[in-house]
């Protein structure tokens, strides 16, 4: 498989045609804004937690399909976990799309991984974790 | 220094003896090292020329040799080191004045680029003239780099910003521009050429229904002086800035032009040696320009070898390499444009060589990666133009522009890799 074939794999263009948990969550719910400044990707990121514990999450916005599919595929990934669990999701996501060496992906669900051919492509990978940076936001700011 | 060759050629095409077969085909791309580089494989299409323009030998020779045979600091030292650097120095602003037929040398000053020359006009000009309620008239298809320079000067002092639209095609709309020009206006700052568009404004119609009401005019010349015959005096534009890099020449270097009287009524923009005339703790009196504006080592390398990327340009001449470039852009927009889904923007007649587009729906930061792994480099995004974006109702696009080095196989590469791209996206 190609580098660019593992970028583009199916599961990625399937979720940006069709991102999941694309809405609004309204009532009690923490949210947060990423922008990347350089190529005009925004994304809002919504989530419930209830006890600890993220009981919905979604996303609106604009932007690449890395974008658009990993913000899809975080927002099925994180719900059900507690707030602890999706912050190490989230420093392993990093890390596996940054290419770092020996990283520790083990709480991140399988499926995740489409995203890593990511690492191959340097100016790529802000895209792909730009809503795990708002998703970080939205749990770490008082409301 | 003429930074020949050491074969004792200068690199320029066409040399005597040569016959010029087809006036619209340069070919000149022996002369650009990199473009036999191959990437991810690839053959290299380079179509981001709008971004920064590769160099040809010529201009990296002339930066080897100046460092190498003759570096030293300019106005300064009385040894010869310092009287070679001084006149290579001087000579580069000759061959400017001469490129853009300004009326003397002391109206070009070397900035480090347009951003930095449209700063000190901002913050110079507006120290001087602007007042609260007065209006800087922009046009939307500003690059950021002529807009915030302006709302930051325009901020401070109470003065507002006006904008011109433009058509569906891209063209300027030149009734509102008239009905925008008022005695409150104080200056108009355009871009010769949009970055995005390709749009040319007609600058000289421009320059003079501003002067009636009294206003000076900037001309953001980035995209236009690699591109076709400029000559200020023709424009008839008060001020006008550029960078070497677009030009074939280095980074770091660019060009600012004002009209004497004008420039002589412009205070300092940053203070430091080489723009004094005499110092005391108490107060400083300027340097005449452009010495004034050149506070600090200026780029000189650059400079000299920016003044070679121009002979090098002028060996061939402008008004073949904008022949050359439009023949390709025609032939260019007629293969894009004969793509399903495919959506130009920009249609300006007389456009220069950049093509701007969408594909469906599929993000231009997509197209470019899958671009990129053809070879097919063409820069993908908002090309610092928010406003116009948003004038056009979309995120950003892909830009394939033109150099003069482009030719027919690069703009098939870029045609089967957005069939490509089409094909692995939309099935």
């Amino acid at each position: 498989m190609s580098d660019l074939d593992e970028l583009y794999q199916s599961v990625i263009l399937d979720h940006d045609r069709n991102p999941r948990n694309f809405r609004a969550i309204e009532g009690d719910r923490r949210e947060a804004e990423g922008y990347n400044p350089l190529c005009g990707d925004r994304v809002k990121v919504m989530v419930k937690v209830e006890d600890g514990v993220v009981t919905d999450a979604a996303f609106q916005g604009s932007g690449c399909a890395i974008s658009k599919a990993s913000a899809s595929l975080m927002t099925e990934a994180v719900v059900g976990k507690p707030v602890s669990e999706v912050e190490k999701m989230f420093t392993e996501f990093r890390e596996m799309t940054g290419g770092r060496e020996g990283g520790k992906t083990g709480s991140l669900p399988s499926k995740l991984a489409v995203l890593s051919g990511v690492k191959r492509f340097p100016m790529r990978v802000k895209c792909a974790t730009l809503a795990w940076h708002a998703l970080h936001k939205a749990l770490n700011e008082d409301t | 220094m003429t930074g020949g060759r050491e074969d004792g050629t200068t690199g320029v095409p066409f040399a005597a003896g040569r016959p010029d077969l087809l006036p619209s085909r340069l070919s000149v791309r022996d002369d650009f090292p990199i473009l036999q580089r191959t990437v991810r494989g690839k053959r290299l299409a380079y179509l981001d020329s709008a971004a920064t323009a590769q160099k040809p030998r010529v201009v990296v020779d002339t930066l080897t040799e100046f460092y190498l045979q003759h570096n030293a600091n300019v106005h300064r030292g009385v040894h010869l080191l310092g009287e070679e650097a001084t006149i290579a120095f001087d000579e580069a602003r000759e061959t400017i004045r001469k490129f853009i037929n300004a009326a003397s040398a002391d109206e070009i000053v070397f900035t480090h680029g347009t951003t930095a020359g449209i700063n000190l006009l901002a913050q110079g000009w507006a120290a001087i003239r602007l007042q609260p309620g007065d209006e800087v008239l922009l046009t939307v298809m500003e690059h950021h780099s002529n807009i915030v320079p302006w709302q930051l000067a325009a901020h401070r002092v109470g003065a507002q910003l006006k904008v011109v639209p433009v058509s569906p095609e891209g063209v300027l709309d030149a009734d509102e521009y008239k009905r925008l020009l008022s005695p409150r206006t104080r200056i108009v700052a355009v871009s010769h050429v949009s970055n995005v568009l390709g749009t040319v404004a007609p600058i000289s119609r421009m320059a003079s229904q501003a002067h009636e009401v009294g206003a000076i005019v900037v001309v953001d010349a980035a995209q236009s002086v690699p591109h076709m015959t400029v000559d200020v005096r023709e424009l008839d534009c008060d001020f006008m800035v550029f960078s070497g890099h677009k030009l074939y020449g280095p980074m770091g270097v660019g060009v600012l032009y004002g009209k004497k009287a004008l420039l002589d009524r412009l205070p300092p923009w940053q203070g430091g040696g080489g723009m004094i005339e005499k110092v005391t703790f108490d107060a400083t009196t300027w340097a005449a320009p452009p010495s004034r504006f050149e506070a600090g080592t200026p780029p000189v390398a650059e400079a000299v070898a920016l003044g070679a990327a121009v002979n090098y340009l002028q060996g061939i001449g402008m008004d073949r390499i904008r022949s050359h470039e439009d023949a390709l852009l025609e032939v260019a927009t007629e293969k894009v444009r004969a793509i399903p889904g495919v959506r130009l923007i920009g249609t300006a007649p007389g456009k220069t060589a950049v093509l701007s587009f969408v594909l469906d729906d599929i993000h231009p930061h997509d197209l470019g990666t899958i671009l990129d792994a053809s070879g097919v480099a063409v820069r993908a995004g908002h090309h610092c133009a928010q406003p116009l974006m948003r004038h056009f109702r979309i995120p950003a696009t892909v830009r394939a522009s033109l150099g003069v080095y482009s030719n027919e196989e690069d703009i098939d590469q870029l045609v089967t890799a957005l069939g490509d791209a089409r094909k692995r996206f939309l099935g």
